[in-house]
This record gives C-alpha cells, structure tokens and sequence, in this order.
C-alpha cells in the first residue's frame, strides 16, 4: 500500500505538491503566534521555514504534524495525499504521524528517551506495528548504517548520554525514518551541534532526500543551512511570512528589507556560523504585533505607511533576472514555485 | 564498577545500625527506673532489687555493659526477655511475619492506588482530575492513621458489620488495618508519582514519542511512566521503613498480632531485651530497604549506573 502511493506521487512530483499549506494559523491563549502563512512542498524538494525566534518557524512546522502544544489551535488547511489533516480524524492524524511524515527535533539530547537504548528508540514504531523481534533488530540495524552510525551492532545497545552530539542526532534522524516516511520534518538539526558536525548533518540529510526522494521540510535560522539545503524558502517574522520563492533567488535578491538584513548579516563563509541573530533590535515577539509591518521598528528603509498599513503577501514581478539556473530544478516558469512573494509595501526597491 | 558503590552503600547502611544499637542501649539505660526495679514490683526489698541488678549486669560501668551488649547483638543476642522467658530476639521474630505481612499489603495497595493516581493527575497538570486528585491526597496525607482506624472500626466494623474490628491471621482481619497503614503512604506515592509524571510530560522525548504515531497511553506507558519512577521508587524505599514504625500505632488500634503489639507492651513493661531486639530488627529491615531502592534506580535510570561508576 505504502508502494503504490509512493509510486503515484513519483509519477507527478514534478506538477503537484506533497503538502500544500493554505492560511495557516496557530492561536495559542496568549495571541496568534502564526498567522496565514501558505507553502508547498514537493516530493524530493526541500522546504525552508527561516527566521529568528519567535517567528512562528517552529509552531509552522509542528502543526503539520499535529504536535502542537496543547493549548494551542491550529486553523487553515495542511492537504496530505488530499486529506487535510487539520480535520481529519486523530487516527488518521496517528498514523501518519512518523509513517507518512517523520520528525527530526531540535536538541537530540533531550528529544531521545535517557532511558532507552538507542536501538529499542529507533525500532519502537516497528515494534508496534508488530514486525517480528529479528525483523526488528535487522532494521534498526540497517537504519543505524544509513544514518552513518558507526558499530551499529555495539551502538544499538548503547543509551543516548554515551554517544557524542553528532551520533545522538544521526540516531535521531534513524528514529525519524524508522516507519519510512515519505516527507521529514527537521526542526534546527543543527543548531545543538558544533560547526563540523552541522556540515556532516546536513551533508547526510540532502544525501537522504536526493537518494530516496524525500521531501523535506527545514525549519533553520541558520541561512547558511537555508543555502546549503534548501529549494524553497519561506521567510518568516513574527508569525507572518515576509518573503517567499525559489531558496537560491530569495536568499542572492531579497525582495523584503528583513530577508537583505538577514542576508546582509551573514558572515563570510570561512567563519563560523551564520546566525541571524545579530539584527539591530530584538525581534519582534507575535503577542505584541507591532502595527503596520512587523518589522518596521527595525527597517532601516521603513517610511510613515509602514507603521499603519499591514502589507499584502503579493508576488513580484522578477523579470529575467531569476530566469537563469536559480528556480528550482524541475520547476516549470508558471509553476508556484517560481513564484516570488514579498509583504513589503516597497519590495520593488528593495529588489536588485 | 557498580561493586564500588555497593559497599559504599553497605558501609553507610552498618554505620546506621550500629548508630541505632548505640541509642537503643544508651535511650534504655538512661529512662527512669530500671529492668530490677519494674521486674520486682515497688514492694521489693532493696537487697533483692540489688541483686537482680547483679544477676542482669546491670550494676556494671556503663561502658562494660555497652560492649557485651555489642558483642552479643551482632550475635543476634539480645538477652533473654524476662517477661516471655526467652531469648528476646525469638519472640521478636515469631511476631515479625504479621508486621511484615501487613506492611507488604499496605505498600501493595499504596503502590498501586498512589501511582495509578499520580498518573492520571499528572498527564494533565491544572486540570479537574489532577486538582481533585491533589485535595484528596492532600487531606488523606493529613488525617492521623490512629483516627482513619477508629473511623474505619466505627464505621465498616462496628455499623455496616462487614469487616472484623480486631484480631488478626486470615485476610478478612487484614484489610483495615491495611488500608488505614496504607492511606497516607498512598497519598504520599500519589503526590510524588504526580509531580514526576508531570514533569515529564513537558521533555522534549515525550514529543518525539507522539511524533511516532504512538497513542497517549502508549507514550505514557512507554516513555513518562518508567521515567518518573526514581523518586517514587526513593521515597517507597525510605517510607517502608516509616510505614514499619507506623504499624507499631496500627497494629495496637486493631490488636494485629504483629511486632508493633509486642514492642508497645515491651515499653510498658521496660521489657529492655525485646524492645532493643525489634527496634534493631525494623533498622535493619530500613537499612536493607534503603539499599534496594538504591539498587532499583540504578536499575532504572542509566545514567546513574554510570555515576556511580565514577
């Protein structure tokens, strides 16, 4: 059964998306931490979600899955195989949860049970869905290899606090790919890890998706991460998106002040990380919106409309200037995935 | 590696009852009016009193009588009880299986209500069910156990006639006494249990269990239960041992033929053999408690086997 919907989406991956997000929201007691944000992904494609803190990146990508805290309400759609999983049935929302979409959390460490070996971690979706213990052990087994564990015989019995950060988040992404989902989640795989290991993680998690045709949904402040991985991108500030398009051609020609700052403060590769954090100004918290645009406290080009027009998510014209090699490969011009988004009332002038 | 902090434990567990046979000899010696005394009655003429405290060494220096006294408990010696007419350690232990008996029945169901109480309490922190929960544990951790057993006499025994008020043997007798030894432990398991579970509830694991597809019961069985278990598993160990000492009150409320019913009549009757002979006895059942509920988290959680590997 698996197989076959697999196979249909291999046939059109390149026309229709796996995941379509439409006005997406999460209200939580305290104000709407995320606010009409729409993205697609695409089978073997990646879908970056990028901001600071407390830009609702993280909030996006859990109710896709459904891991919402629990005070919080999600509305809009999420459409999964033509089932929006919003309304479905908390069965239905069940099983797809780490068979049809797997998750890779933030801080390996505290994401994995201390109590459990890693190898009865990575088996328990198996184990649950009733494969025998020697299927199981084979499979744990052959996961631990893909994911470059070393030793997985010796290291399947081994608990979380005896591996190094780099092995806990490789066990991590075994324990996200145990029911063999079709689309992972990985929220920040990175940031709990030092700079070498960042790379090796990243290096495997586009090997993974290029290989077996995952799709991927990265949720990063990290733009370095964003470059490295990511096919398209969604830019988000205080639970709106402010731009949005092809990863290469947002990311080299911002059409929204936030993403040029953001991209303005990327420190030049040799060094060691690219976070975003170093804006002038803290961000701006979801609860206590600033009128207008969000951002425009911290706009360095932001003019008296700013403060009391909210902008519109609309698309730019690009022109020619991303026609060359920048969309997305497999992406046809009039496919939405070319399509550049900004919410700047002056996007053309911030554009190139 | 975990030999090292065995005999660290056990070490620590010889220390704490030769500290306990310390205060037992010296809190005995030193209360007002001695075994010759009581034993004879306040009629007797002082040359007899003199030489019953001949016969029982007890006109030896202090000193001289703490090391036989020593020596002899590590023999399991503790002098014959003058009252009973035998060694004091064996009408201890021909009492001690209906103290163990209902201390094991009162863990069992304290145990068992208590965890199964802090769970559903604290799956859900704030809700109705864990603030209700949390009144009624906190009332029933309040009530003192010799009243809870009068209640429950008065009521079950005496009005309804459903369970026998006193005596002891069969299950039918266990029950109250049971359950009144029982309460406030379960209240006690309930709130610990509570607090850990609901503290678990908010790791990251706890997420990425439900990120498998697992249902709530799963998550909660598989992955927040066994890791709220170390302090619940601590506080067991070391209130066993209260719960022992608790029974010494219950078990004279509904006449329960145990160790507490010999050792309060031994105080009455400055019967010093045996009361020395069950208070060494209930340390020692602490001490060794004490050590397998260290072993048990050990046991539990990983990451202390390797701490005490250290």
């Amino acid at each position: 059964m698996a197989d076959q919907s697999v196979a249909v989406v291999t046939a059109d991956r390149r026309t229709t998306p796996m995941l379509e997000v439409t006005g997406l929201g999460v209200a939580l007691p305290a104000g709407a931490v995320v606010d009409r944000v729409s993205f697609t992904v695409r089978a073997g494609h990646t879908t970056g979600l990028i901001g600071e803190s407390g830009s609702g990146k993280t909030m996006t990508a859990m109710a896709v899955v459904g891991l919402l805290p629990e005070a919080a309400v999600a509305s809009g759609q999420v459409r999964w195989k033509s089932q929006d999983l919003l309304t479905a049935p908390e069965r239905r929302r069940r099983q797809v949860r780490g068979r049809e979409i797997g998750v890779v959390f933030q801080d390996p460490s505290a994401a994995l049970n201390p109590i459990q070996t890693v190898g009865r971690q990575v088996g328990e979706i198996l184990r649950r869905d009733g494969l025998a213990r020697a299927e199981v052990r084979a499979r744990v087994l052959e996961l631990l290899a893909r994911v470059g564990l070393p030793e997985p015989e010796r290291q399947a019995g081994s608990y979380p606090h005896e591996l190094s950060g780099g092995m806990r988040q490789r066990v991590m992404i075994a324990v996200a790919l145990a029911g063999r989902p079709e689309l992972v989640i990985a929220d920040e795989p990175t940031t709990a890890l030092d700079v070498t290991t960042q790379a090796r993680i990243l290096a495997l998690l586009a090997d993974l998706r290029d290989r077996e045709g995952l799709a991927m949904i990265l949720v990063s402040h990290d733009l370095r991460v964003m470059a490295h991985v990511a096919d398209e991108v969604v830019v988000m500030y205080a639970g709106r998106v402010c731009e949005q398009g092809p990863a290469r051609a947002v990311l080299d020609r911002p059409y929204h002040p936030y993403t040029r700052a953001l991209a303005g403060n990327v420190p030049a590769v040799t060094s060691r990380t690219a976070i975003a954090e170093p804006l002038p100004g803290a961000p701006a918290s979801p609860f206590e919106r600033p009128s207008g645009c969000p951002f425009h406290p911290r706009c360095p080009m932001a003019r008296a409309r700013c403060a009391t027009e909210v902008p519109a998510l609309r698309e730019i014209d690009a022109g020619e200037i991303d026609a060359g090699g920048a969309a997305p490969d497999g992406a046809t011009p009039d496919e939405p995935a070319r399509r550049r988004l900004s919410a700047c009332h002056f996007a053309e002038e911030v554009g190139p | 590696m975990m030999l090292a902090f065995l005999l660290r434990r056990l070490a620590v567990g010889l220390f704490t009852i030769w500290g306990v046979l310390t205060a037992v000899f010296l809190v005995v010696r030193l209360a007002p009016g001695d075994q010759a005394t009581v034993a004879l009655g306040p009629d007797a003429a002082p040359e007899q009193i003199a030489e019953l405290r001949h016969t029982l060494g007890l006109d030896q220096p202090l000193l001289v009588q703490y090391l036989s006294f020593l020596g002899d408990a590590v023999r399991g010696d503790f002098g014959e009880s003058y009252r009973y007419g035998r060694p004091a350690m064996d009408a201890v232990l021909e009492r001690f299986p209906a103290t163990v008996t209902l201390t094991l029945a009162a863990t069992l169901v304290a145990v068992t209500v208590g965890i199964v109480l802090g769970v559903l309490a604290g799956h859900r922190p704030g809700s109705l069910v864990d603030r209700a929960t949390s009144t009624v544990t906190l009332g029933l951790q309040a009530l003192p156990p010799f009243w809870v057993g009068i209640m429950l006499i008065l009521v079950l025994a005496l009005w309804l006639r459903l369970l026998p008020s006193a005596g002891g043997g069969d299950l039918e007798h266990l029950v109250l006494p049971a359950v009144t030894l029982a309460i406030p432990f379960t209240a006690l398991v309930g709130r610990i249990t509570r607090s850990g579970v609901a503290e678990t509830m908010s790791e990251p694991f706890v997420r990425t269990a439900r990120s498998k597809g697992l249902t709530e019961r799963e998550v909660l069985t598989g992955h927040v239960l066994k890791n709220s278990l170390v302090p619940v598993v601590t506080v067991v160990g070391l209130q066993v041992g209260t719960l022992l000492g608790g029974a010494v009150v219950i078990e004279t409320v509904f006449a329960w033929p145990g160790l507490g019913n010999l050792l309060v009549g031994a105080v009455g009757n400055r019967d010093y053999a045996v009361v020395q002979a069950a208070t060494v006895l209930i340390a020692v059942c602490v001490v060794v408690l004490n050590l397998a509920a260290d072993l048990a988290y050990a046991r539990l959680d990983p990451r202390i086997r390797l701490e005490a590997r250290r």
